[in-house]
């Protein structure tokens, strides 16, 4: 119900080329949607981790180019509440990328001047920054880590290349600009454990999403497709690649629906949940453009052509908050010790 | 979608755990893991004490003997039996597709004689498809069998057919009618395998054990009440067998899968590589396959409870069990540097990893090679057009 509603929205609104020439422009994406997600209840309060689940994987299906995910995702743990603007999260610093260490310490710092805190520092490569209007910043208070949210307008945003301009980064510069105290510190690392938890489950369902679509692009077109006089799909080199990006599918969708559960029950086992299913189903969708592209031969291969705009998303998906080596090197922890 | 026991879940999962650390000996949990195939008498003798303990046949109807459980119970089961590595069922071919089958496609006199006795271990099946001009290409199976009286009369050869040295019986599939091509003319037997004409020879294999056989027949009777389904249906019975198959395979491969895996951690730990960043590395790479494996079960489980029989969705666990395992049997012996070569007494487990990296190879072509398995989910899961 929730699934096909967003699937016939999106497909409506976002088809190929129109996702496309978002991520061509300028803004990278369209902000009357965000009223429109609202109506559509994408934005409720009584959502749960299970319809987020729903949501991401369609979002990544559509490739839906907008702060939706940064504001219920980066932003909604730390405030408690899903946001009513497109609100993101600042938290990584050169040097302090993941958001486990970004909960200890950061050098952008917040001091209260006659009653009125004040930021100074850098972040970098904060998602969706120059997509949303306020941005929620981890930072060095006097008494430890907290979180204050400041107005996107009020601060300097650089804009960053990034291969996915679907899902956009950029740095933020705050000189003593003033900002609202959010999280007091002490508050701030359980907030930024319910963030990761969050983003990187949801993330795991938006390459389940992507991989799918890998799947639907690639397969359309080895039925369509003739060469040699026959389907190109009738050949096994063909047929079997696209037979891989259904496993990996089938594999990465059970650990990240998964996730969703886990940390939507609160398992004991939530982390490592997350962590197994942003593996499986990022790699995974890594791997379905990568056959996709293969399989559709040099269409696949042009900028015309949507499928590289996923390819990077997947990648994005694998860089988020941690790598592969880095990932597996905290499993391996979990399942050998320390070394 | 809840990956929690249910409160009678639960009990039984608790109830399970009880029973198997009273029934398996004392010194189970400190014997080096069994080298090649656990000895026919202990799996007998052990099936006995499951059948008497309700535990063979958990989702098998109550009135053919069995628990009649929902199939959860036997992923449980499959789960807590793979934790403690106990021994199985000794009825692999009659619990799994014999049995199925025959529920679906058999005679009540069929039922009677064969369901029970297969939970209790009393008979043992094995499998007849196979055969040297018949693999992969299974329609094109070559035994003839022709009807001559009240009986038929058949001549052939089968291969691969593991637990035919002490089976007794076999589903056999053979062909009927040669003028009707492919699937067509083909026919489903249960054969007596103790008949006039049957001879079984061990076919020994890379590992040096002679797990399988060939079953060699020549001029046997099979009486016309041991058809399975109607004479020339038998593609549609041999579907349903391997249905099954790969249907309710998934949790005990997974299950296996997870007991090498834990002999891999322990062998990381024994030859002191548990602090080498590439093997961590590739070690938890191994374990989310596992993972992903796991999970796709529990969701093949509700498909499965939804509708009683397991889509063709199954073949994706059989693919992906079968090439994790071989990667794992691969690290493993990396890990013994040099001592990868002894296999003997000399070697680490008395050369269990060894046995295991030689019969992982089996694993990407028994039970649907991993390219048959490819083309069935290319073509009846994705939608490609067929490859021929």
């Amino acid at each position: 119900m929730l699934r096909a509603a967003a699937r016939s929205w999106l497909s409506g609104r976002y088809p190929t080329e129109q996702v496309a020439r978002l991520a061509d422009s300028d803004t990278g994406w369209d902000p009357a949607s965000w009223r429109q997600l609202g109506a559509l209840g994408w934005l409720d309060p009584d959502l749960g981790m299970l319809e987020y689940a729903v949501l991401a994987e369609e979002s990544g299906y559509a490739l839906y180019p907008g702060p939706w995910w940064s504001s219920v995702a980066l932003a909604a743990p730390v405030l408690g509440a899903v946001p009513e603007r497109p609100t993101t999260l600042a938290w990584a610093e050169r040097g302090t990328t993941d958001l486990r260490s970004a909960a200890v310490s950061a050098a952008t710092t917040a001091r209260q001047r006659s009653g009125v805190w004040r930021l100074t520092g850098s972040k970098q490569q904060v998602p969706d920054l120059a997509q949303s209007e306020a941005v929620l910043v981890v930072a060095a208070g006097p008494d430890g880590i907290g979180v204050w949210q400041v107005a996107v307008d009020a601060a300097t945003v650089c804009p960053v290349s990034t291969m996915d301009t679907t899902r956009r980064f950029a740095d933020l510069r705050l000189e003593d600009i003033e900002a609202e105290l959010v999280l007091a510190p002490g508050a701030a690392e359980d907030a930024l454990h319910a963030v990761r938890l969050r983003a990187t489950a949801l993330l795991a369902c938006e390459a389940v999403g992507i991989a799918q679509h890998a799947l639907d692009l690639s397969s359309a077109h080895a039925r369509e497709r003739t060469q040699f006089g026959r389907p190109i799909g009738t050949f096994q080199g063909v047929s079997h690649r696209i037979a891989d990006i259904y496993t990996a599918l089938q594999l990465g969708r059970s650990l990240a629906y998964r996730a969703a559960w886990s940390v939507a029950a609160a398992a004991a086992d939530a982390e490592e949940a997350v962590t197994v299913a942003v593996l499986s189903a990022g790699e995974g969708a890594v791997l379905a453009c990568e056959n996709a592209i293969q399989a559709m031969g040099g269409i696949g291969f042009t900028w015309d052509h949507s499928l590289h705009r996923f390819y990077k998303r997947a990648q994005w998906i694998t860089a988020f908050d941690g790598t592969g080596r880095s990932r597996r090197e905290e499993l391996a922890t979990v399942l050998l010790g320390t070394g | 979608m809840d990956f929690r026991d249910t409160p009678d879940e639960a009990d039984f999962r608790a109830d399970l755990r009880r029973w198997l650390r009273e029934a398996l000996p004392t010194d189970w949990a400190d014997r080096p893991p069994q080298v090649g195939h656990q000895d026919v008498a202990l799996r007998r003798e052990w099936t006995r004490r499951l059948f008497d303990a309700g535990y063979a046949g958990l989702t098998w109807l109550t009135e053919y003997g069995g628990g009649g459980k929902p199939y959860s119970y036997q992923a449980i089961y499959l789960e807590e039996t793979g934790r403690v590595h106990a021994p199985e069922h000794i009825g692999v071919i009659g619990l799994g597709m014999a049995g199925p089958t025959i529920m679906v496609h058999g005679t009540d006199t069929q039922k009677k004689q064969h369901l029970a006795s297969i939970l209790s271990g009393e008979t043992i099946f094995c499998q007849g498809f196979s055969e040297p001009g018949s693999g992969s290409d299974l329609a094109s199976v070559a035994t003839r069998a022709e009807l001559d009286g009240d009986s038929y009369l058949v001549n052939g050869q089968k291969v691969w057919s593991s637990w035919a040295h002490i089976a007794d019986y076999c589903i056999l599939l053979t062909r009927t009618d040669p003028a009707a091509a492919g699937h067509r003319g083909l026919t489903y037997f249960i054969l007596d395998m103790h008949a006039p004409g049957v001879e079984v020879r061990p076919l020994r294999q890379i590992t040096g054990d002679p797990e399988f056989n060939e079953i060699f027949l020549s001029d046997v009777r099979i009486p016309v009440e041991d058809v399975v389904d109607a004479p020339g249906n038998g593609w549609a019975v041999a579907m349903t067998t391997l249905l099954h198959e790969r249907g309710t395979l998934g949790f005990a491969l997974t299950s296996s899968l997870e007991g090498n895996m834990a002999r891999l951690l322990e062998t990381v730990k024994a030859v002191g590589a548990a602090g080498d960043p590439v093997v961590r590395n590739r070690v938890a790479a191994l374990y989310v396959e596992l993972e992903g494996l796991r999970y796709t079960n529990f969701r093949s489980l509700t498909t499965l409870m939804k509708t009683g029989v397991p889509g063709p969705e199954g073949s994706v666990a059989k693919l992906c069990w079968s090439e994790t395992n071989q990667r794992v049997t691969t690290l493993a012996l990396e890990l013994l540097g040099s001592d990868a070569q002894l296999d003997g007494d000399g070697g680490f487990w008395s050369g269990f990893w060894q046995y295991q990296k030689l019969r992982s190879r089996g694993n990407t072509i028994e039970a649907g090679t991993s390219e048959v398995l490819r083309n069935i989910i290319a073509e009846r899961v994705v939608g490609l057009p067929r490859s021929r």
